[in-house]
């Protein structure tokens, strides 16, 4: 019987590696993701993974160890935060780009200088381009399936990505929520065998990994990458589908709340998705006809779905938890509009930066943000539509 | 027990000819050599570098073995990210699951890093640290030719005392670079890793029978092997076993080993060469042979080799 008890983001995401039981897991510390190591380590020391843990000594390294462990053929997982993530950057594009379905549970925090070790989507975002599926959770229940449906998700046949597991530092990571944390024997077979392709470990089938690329095929090894993505979408919503037949909770790209009649929406990811609920139902009970669309895959972004979400409202307002510094706005604000662009949509809307560094956000504000949106649809949008959410000016 | 050279010659070819190294190269004479250390299947990781760019070039490969690149500093973390899924199938099968058929049970495998010095001793260096405090089970064997050779010929802290390279020139100033290269082999022997050795291209029997014994450890093993590279040292591609002999010869380059931290000498020249035969023998130190300035550099090369070199032979027990 799948058990209900108070966990912590980060105990959530331990118990998921626990019941996946990965072949390899290189890991280094970092706040706020470090609980997720530890308490792995500790599953590791008492038998009950098979895990080999490699305990290596750097995120630079712990990236490394891991892509080159996945492509030599197994599961692979690990975590990290912030700086961490900065520092295997690099390596980043390797994994995808080699095609290595690792899998990465970000604790979203903010990144130097100054230190912060607060939730923003900083570090996230910073990795946007990297060509990993990202999949951002609203709370503990959502760290943990979605962790598990990660794995079919990477894995699958057409898709072979690594993917980022994200959740917000501190406001899931280290926050007791109720959690159903399903049966071992139901987890393990919905997550399934690992399957290998073109495993390096294949010594009668020796293959080059990651050679020299240059300007007569490399394009075309990118422009081969890029037909991953819409599979993995796919592969979201199907792996998605099959999880709430299993397990009782489906999921989708998205999650639309009370969008469908709404004329004003906000578009948010992660857990102020849960605050903007609370301001959606308030709002809702004065009559305002307020919604919201809570992203949950990022990468690959549904541009046309997200348009489709929007179609017809009067005004949105598009909450970034980070800073593209000296672009026109927020990232997510960015790729929301052209998605509404190319969609032939003109819709009024607003780029809001907010909680950057760990800055609460309630729902009063992001009410307050609500209220001005009538205003932005009837033409009144302000000539710089980046609005500081919460920052003292 | 080493073989001969008949017997080498019939040894696997691993890495084929075809690639794109430069003619006289260092570096795929010690990689062939390493390799035929060992009858067991072997996982080949390269950093990025000489060997990595000119062996791979998409659509060939000049490997027959399996073989991984990811980036330049990583090869000690990459090889330890291969070898940990190998041994975790090993150990998931050994407790009743299925061993992937692609993995033969009866052929242990070995796992081999190379990388350059630039990858070893500067960028890399912390990513080997921590696989040789891991104690996992790879040779890892830096091509050492004493520079970024594959972007150019800057200095690396492999790169030793008044070497003219493009990001420490022989200027009116400055000798070339003005301090001398750290000892690696000394930080890995610090590691206590199971087995280091310092090798060359000269003398076969050595390194083929190094790698040997590298590759019978259950645990990290580094050779550091000098690999003459023609083009940055500027000498005759013909040159590059010679100059190796050479840098032996005068003892700038010792061949040893140490064996769970035991030192053993593998080579003393019968007659212990002057460093200025081994300077004048490349164009790299060239501008040492100009003024009085460049002998002084000199000079101070030869009293360095003999420190090193009368500390070495302590530490192996020699007289
Ligand atoms: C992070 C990073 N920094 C710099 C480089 C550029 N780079 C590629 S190879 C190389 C030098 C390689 O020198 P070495 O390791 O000594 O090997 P060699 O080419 O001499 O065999 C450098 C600086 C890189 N690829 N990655």
């Amino acid at each position: 019987m799948p058990e209900i008890k108070p966990m912590e983001g980060n105990q959530a995401v331990a118990e998921a590696m626990r019941q996946i039981n990965p072949d390899v897991v290189a890991a280094y510390p970092i706040t706020p993701s470090t609980e997720v190591v530890q308490t792995f380590s500790s599953f590791v020391a008492n038998g009950l993974v098979d895990t080999n843990y490699v305990a290596v000594e750097s995120e630079h390294s712990a990236m490394s160890a891991c892509t080159a462990a996945a492509v030599a053929g197994g599961r692979v997982m690990n975590a990290t935060s912030s700086q961490g993530l900065a520092l295997m950057w690099e390596i980043l594009y390797i994994t995808a780009s080699l095609r290595a379905p690792v899998i990465l549970t970000v604790v979203n925090r903010a990144l130097s200088g100054n230190i912060n070790i607060h939730c923003d989507h900083s570090d996230g975002m910073g990795a946007r381009d990297c060509g990993w599926v990202q999949l951002y959770g609203e709370n503990v229940q959502e760290g943990y399936d979605n962790l598990l449906q990660a794995v079919r998700i990477g894995e699958a046949l057409d898709v072979r990505l690594p993917v980022m597991n994200c959740i917000d530092g501190f406001l899931v990571s280290h926050s007791y929520e109720l959690l159903q944390v399903e049966d071992d024997a139901p987890v393990k077979d919905f997550v399934g065998p690992y399957q290998a392709v073109n495993p390096l470990l294949d010594i009668s089938h020796p293959i080059s990994i990651g050679p020299l690329d240059l300007w007569d095929y490399y394009f075309e090894h990118k422009r081969g990458q890029c037909d991953a993505y819409p599979p993995a979408k796919e592969a979201i919503l199907a792996v998605g589908k099959e999880f709430g037949k299993t397990f009782g909770r489906e999921y989708g790209l998205m999650e639309e709340f009370m969008l469908e009649d709404a004329e004003l929406a906000v578009v948010a990811l992660g857990s102020t998705a849960g605050v903007a609920k609370v301001a959606v139902e308030s709002l809702r009970e004065d009559g305002v006809k307020a919604g919201l669309l809570k992203l949950r895959a990022f990468r690959p972004f549904p541009a046309a779905e997200i348009a489709a979400a929007l179609q017809g409202k009067k005004a949105i307002a598009v909450f970034d938890r980070a800073i593209s510094f000296g672009a026109a706005s927020g990232p997510l604000f960015s790729e929301v509009a052209a998605a509404l662009y190319t969609a032939g949509q003109q819709i009024p809307a607003l780029s809001v930066l907010y909680g950057l560094g760990g800055r609460e956000i309630t729902p009063e504000q992001i009410s307050g943000v609500f209220r001005q949106l009538p205003e932005v649809a009837s033409g009144g949008q302000p000539a710089d539509p980046v609005l500081f959410l919460g920052v003292r000016e | 027990m080493p073989k001969n050279l008949k017997q080498l010659s019939e040894s696997e070819v691993r890495l084929t000819g075809g690639h794109r190294l430069c003619p006289g190269c260092g570096e795929p004479i010690a990689v062939r050599q390493v390799l035929m250390g060992t009858e067991d299947p072997v996982i080949v990781v390269s950093a990025t570098g000489c060997t990595e760019v000119s062996t791979t070039i998409f659509p060939y490969t000049a490997w027959a073995c399996p073989w991984l690149h990811i980036a330049f500093e990583n090869a000690g973390a990459a090889v330890s990210g291969v070898e940990a899924m190998y041994k975790a199938k090993l150990a998931r099968a050994a407790k009743g699951e299925t061993l992937p058929d692609y993995i033969p049970a009866d052929k242990p495998y070995k796992f081999v890093a190379f990388a350059g010095d630039g990858g070893t001793y500067d960028i890399g260096l912390q990513s080997l640290s921590g696989a040789a405090e891991r104690r996992q089970q790879f040779l890892y064997v830096c091509l050492n030719n004493e520079a970024y050779m594959n972007t150019g010929v800057q200095r690396s802290s492999a790169t030793p005392m008044g070497m003219n390279t493009t990001t420490s020139p022989a200027g009116s100033v400055l000798p070339g670079k003005t301090v001398h290269r750290k000892d690696l082999t000394e930080i890995m022997v610090a590691h206590e890793m199971p087995y280091v050795a310092q090798c060359g291209v000269s003398r076969w029997r050595d390194l083929v029978g190094c790698a040997e014994k590298a590759f019978a450890v259950d645990g990290p093993t580094f050779i550091n092997c000098l690999t003459p590279c023609p083009l940055g040292w500027i000498h005759d591609s013909s040159k590059t076993v010679e100059i190796g002999q050479l840098a032996s010869d005068c003892c700038i380059w010792p061949l040893y080993e140490v064996v769970d931290g035991k030192y053993k000498l593998n080579y003393r020249p019968k007659e212990k060469k002057p460093v200025d035969e081994y300077l004048k023998a490349q164009g790299r130190f060239r501008h040492l042979f100009k003024d009085e300035s460049g002998a002084e550099m000199r000079r101070k090369m030869q009293e360095w080799v003999d420190y090193k070199w009368e500390q070495l032979l302590k530490k192996c027990a020699e007289e």
